[in-house]
């Protein structure tokens, strides 16, 4: 409850931002901000991971790309050809099939966007329970190697597969009718809809997480992340939590990744790329791991002016800037930084408390 | 199969095999000295091919290959210097993450130096079409110079580290640091000179096999994951265990073209690397007493 509370602010500021932008005729920016808070909804997911179990992953665009790959690819193949399947009969049966026409007129026969995002959301979290019981045992180097392949290989398969599209990715995936008259989709006409409805998952899902972290789960988590072995000799089952945060984290960005792909009508093999792993791994630095309103508030404004198109061609090269200044001046995030006391050490006084800032 | 055909796949993979062992040979020297997995490994590779292009348009081909693995060294040790001299005992966590940092800003670096384009050095004997026959498979001669190359260096670095004071000396930091601080090594110093010579022949191995492979900005990458899996899977430190590993991926690679797509060729790298994580950390050849000491 308390921490419902603490979200109506950040409600407030959602709305103020419609209005500002309805009033400054700048309602364009509703569309990236849209787009935004779906990676932010992958970054808080990601940071819960990082930063309360401590475990690092390189590979959580694969997750992103597992959901989107997944809900675009049901929900644009034509099933026509197969009608006759018993299988298919038995889900046509079951409403889990829509039918309708395509751009030329033809017949087409595809699995409905809600029986497809469960398909997606379902097998991310399969994916990430298998791999994580390996995965989750190693630890430093190791884990951030072993979280990389993964990621390099989800990447290899979707660029690969001509199920997937090979390079182009798929397009004209149908809009996501969550309730009737609310949907998910990149009409011009739903843009404001859509701002809520992105939103809306937003605070719902920092609520949730920010009830873990308060829970037995979060105080657990935290104990692991301070020492695993003192978590264990705690009694605390450490490898039973890494794996559920783990597979918990790639749900949300599975989901992510789901609504997203809706939303822009698509996804490219980019969104698997290694690249954007690393780039969740740098806001959630940045926004200061064990911080999760931090890293929210990172994750919308860097992804943001990101998707304006601020960085030019130096999109890449920005996050890696900040990925190392972060990493080398201010480990525990951008607004760890005690502005005021570090104007004091520069001037020659509280010296002494320098050592407590590491 | 054909003997024929046997034998061109086996000679493929010793040419990708012994890049492999080169750049796997990068991460145990700075693994050796510091603890850290360089992450931006691959990009010294990178960076020794595109400089040695770049130059060939000024000097001879030699030239040109042994400034471009100088420039590399330079960048190396600017590297180290930068980022990671100065840190007072870095989290694991910390130093994966900056390293991760490095190897972006180098790749962007490069494509806006360099562009997109694939590029690569001449052939240093003959052209592309030019062969020389092995038990009837018909073989490039570039593919010696590689291995040769790669053979060198591991002969050079095995009497580096045996015989040279500066060899010993690094030897006695990565066994012990703070022992060789006491006898009166400068610990930071050996680190910069390990990052270096990492470099070096990093970019060694990137002018040698641009002929064949060729060279582009985003090539480090792959070959940082490729180059870590042979580390690990001949077990992490060991220069021995590299070049047996890295053989041994580069075989395999080479003979899975017979049997999956082409595109599914790094999965399989990685899953080897995957398997061998999970199921024998300390590698092929390590003991499972030197890998307790050592947290995985």
């Amino acid at each position: 409850m308390k921490n419902l509370l603490t979200i109506l602010p950040l409600l407030a500021v959602v709305i103020l931002v419609h209005y500002l932008t309805s009033a400054t005729d700048t309602m364009y920016y509703l569309t990236q901000l849209t787009m935004s808070a779906y990676y932010a909804l992958l970054i808080i997911g990601l940071c819960v991971l990082m930063g309360y179990a401590g475990q690092i992953s390189l590979g959580h665009a694969g997750f992103f790309a597992i959901g989107g790959y997944l809900s675009a690819s049901l929900t644009t193949h034509n099933l026509i050809p197969y009608q006759d399947n018993a299988l298919l009969a038995f889900l046509e049966s079951s409403g889990m099939l829509v039918s309708g026409h395509d751009l030329y007129g033809e017949a087409l026969l595809v699995v409905s966007p809600w029986a497809a995002c469960l398909v997606a959301v379902s097998s991310a979290a399969v994916i990430a329970y298998f791999i994580g019981i390996p995965v989750l045992k190693l630890k430093g180097h190791y884990l951030a190697m072993a979280t990389l392949g993964f990621g390099i290989i989800i990447y290899r398969i979707v660029l690969a597969l001509e199920y997937f599209g090979e390079a182009d990715g798929i397009s004209e995936v149908p809009a996501f009718v969550l309730l009737p008259g609310l949907s998910v989709s990149g009409n011009f006409s739903d843009r404001v809809q859509n701002y809520y409805i992105a939103w809306g998952v937003l605070l719902f899902a920092m609520v949730l997480l920010l009830n873990l972290i308060d829970s037995r789960v979060g105080r657990a988590l935290r104990g692991i992340h301070g020492s695993e072995e003192a978590a264990d000799a705690m009694g605390v089952n450490t490898s039973r939590f890494k794996l559920q945060t783990f597979v918990l984290s790639a749900v949300f960005a599975a989901i992510a990744g789901v609504f997203l792909t809706h939303y822009n009508g698509g996804i490219g093999p980019s969104e698997a790329g290694v690249m954007k792993s690393v780039r969740y791994v740098a806001i959630v630095a940045v926004g200061g791991m064990a911080h999760l309103w931090g890293t929210l508030l990172m994750g919308v404004v860097l992804t943001f002016l990101s998707l304006r198109g601020v960085f030019g061609s130096y999109d890449d090269a920005v996050f890696g800037i900040v990925l190392i200044l972060i990493m080398l001046f201010a480990p525990n995030g951008i607004l760890s930084l005690n502005i005021r006391h570090r104007i004091k050490t520069i001037f020659g006084r509280g010296k002494k408390r320098r050592e407590e800032e590491v | 199969m054909t003997i024929e055909l046997l034998i061109q796949y086996l000679m493929a993979g010793i040419t990708y095999g012994s890049i492999y062992a080169i750049v796997a040979i990068g991460f145990n020297i700075i693994y050796n000295t510091t603890g850290i997995i360089n992450f931006a490994q691959g990009e010294f590779v990178m960076f020794g091919g595109m400089i040695a292009i770049s130059l060939l348009q000024f000097m001879p081909l030699p030239l040109a290959i042994v400034l471009a693995v100088l420039l590399t060294m330079l960048i190396g040790a600017l590297i180290e210097i930068c980022f990671i001299r100065w840190l007072k005992s870095p989290s694991v966590l910390r130093m994966v993450i900056i390293t991760i940092g490095i190897s972006i800003l180098s790749r962007e670096a490069a494509v806006h130096i360099w562009g997109e384009s694939i590029r690569s050095l001449p052939y240093f004997v003959g052209n592309e079409i030019s062969s020389v026959s092995v038990l009837g498979a018909r073989v490039s001669p570039q593919v010696f110079w590689v291995v040769a190359a790669c053979a060198l260096m591991v002969l050079f670095l095995g009497i580096f580290f045996k015989t040279t004071s500066v060899g010993r000396e690094m030897r006695a930091c990565a066994s012990n640091p703070r022992a060789a601080t006491l006898c009166g090594i400068n610990t930071r110093n050996m680190v910069t000179l390990s990052f270096v010579l990492s470099a070096g022949i990093g970019a060694f191995a990137g002018c040698v096999m641009s002929p064949i492979t060729y060279s582009q900005y985003d090539m480090g990458t792959g070959l940082a994951v490729k180059g870590f899996t042979v580390a690990i899977l001949g077990g992490l430190g060991s220069s021995g265990g590299a070049v047996a590993a890295g053989l041994l991926l580069g075989i395999i690679e080479a003979f899975s073209v017979s049997v999956v797509p082409l595109a599914f060729q790094d999965a399989i790298a990685i899953g080897i690397l995957l398997i061998i994580l999970f199921v024998r950390p300390q590698g092929l050849f390590g003991s499972k007493e030197a890998a307790g000491l050592s947290e995985f």
